[in-house]
């Protein structure tokens, strides 16, 4: 009778660990297949957005060791925190705002601020301007468009670190104020306001040399 | 065209604003050439080959001087235990001869003696009649 009362009551201990177990292995397929997925979009996201992130930061530092360098850490940053993406902001932006961070830290970096004065790794303004593809321009037409990529170089390098930043999202990587103010954690007013300066000064170094 | 639109500034001049598109746009293009061809440059991957190499160098080191120094140790410890023999041996031939010498001086010493005794006993005839009063004295 006590066996009996025994292999009764068993029966659904033993159905509810099944259930408890089945529900463990499911538990963990489903998240073994959301952290596929997961490294699968971030795998996109790194091939589709990696080159811009490089050009924003080489425009940025004009130097390509470094730049590559902040690239890799922007990206390692970001997979660390893919999960805390809530896609409020198009993933190019977030990591541009990445990217922005990056930059500042280094250059705040003590350790790094010899670099700022001598910045051996910097290329020339002449190097940026020789890479401008000739199209279907005259000679002369090329040295003058040579020409006015020097001295937008030289005026952008002149520029203060904010002003260069939003300047080169705005006119490199042809951004929208909008995407601009979310990457560098300013409003559009303040974004309009370093753009219109920034402008301004290239404008003027553009008008002085004529 | 999308870049004009993008301009945000005081239209002062006409021209002048055309001459900023045209130098922002072959500044942009210079930029993204510049970015392209730093992009898709060759790259040599030293880094993930080198500390392969070091590790082996390393290791290689290691173990030479694990053979020098074992090799080294032991030649020093065979020559040790050379000198250890031949001092030995020169202690055993020393005390070997200085043992002969001894047994030589031994020898010639008891031969001195049986030749002082034997000369002793012969009494010169001379002498005789003395000799057999003081053997006569002696008895009792």
């Amino acid at each position: 009778m006590r066996n009996t009362t025994n292999a009764v009551n068993l029966q659904p201990v033993r159905a509810s660990t099944c259930v408890m177990a089945a529900a463990t292995v499911l538990e963990r397929m489903t998240m073994a297949t959301a952290e596929e997925i997961a490294a699968e979009e971030f795998a996109s996201v790194v091939a589709r957005h990696r080159p811009q992130i490089f050009r924003f930061l080489l425009a940025s530092t004009r130097d390509v060791d470094l730049a590559e360098t902040l690239t890799q850490d922007c990206f390692l940053k970001a997979h660390r925190n893919w999960s805390s993406f809530r896609g409020e902001s198009s993933a190019l932006t977030w990591l541009m705002r990445i990217a922005i961070n990056l930059q500042k830290d280094h250059w705040r970096n003590r350790r790094m601020q010899f670099w700022r004065h001598t910045q051996n790794n910097a290329v020339g303004l002449d190097e940026a301007s020789e890479w401008l593809p000739s199209g279907e321009r005259s000679v002369e037409q090329q040295l003058l468009a040579r020409e006015r990529v020097r001295q937008v170089s030289k005026a952008v390098q002149g520029l203060s670190e904010r002003q260069r930043t939003v300047f080169l999202l705005r006119y490199v990587e042809e951004s929208e104020l909008s995407e601009i103010a979310l990457a560098t954690g300013l409003s559009e007013g303040t974004v309009k306001a370093h753009l219109s300066r920034a402008v301004a000064r290239v404008r003027a170094a553009l008008g002085g040399k004529r | 065209m999308i870049f004009k639109d993008k301009f945000v500034g005081n239209m002062q001049n006409p021209e002048q604003d055309s001459e900023l598109n045209k130098a922002l746009k072959d500044f942009r293009l210079s930029v993204h050439a510049w970015s392209d061809a730093a992009f898709s440059r060759p790259r040599t991957a030293i880094a993930a080959v080198a500390p392969k190499r070091i590790w082996r160098l390393a290791v290689g080191c290691a173990l030479g001087c694990v053979l020098v120094a074992g090799g080294a140790s032991v030649g020093l410890w065979q020559h040790h235990q050379r000198e250890i023999e031949l001092r030995i041996t020169q202690a055993r031939i020393a005390e070997q001869q200085r043992l002969a010498a001894l047994q030589a001086q031994q020898d010639d010493e008891d031969l001195l003696a049986k030749v002082d005794s034997d000369v002793s006993r012969e009494v010169p005839i001379a002498m005789e009649p003395l000799a057999q009063l003081m053997a006569e004295d002696e008895t009792p």
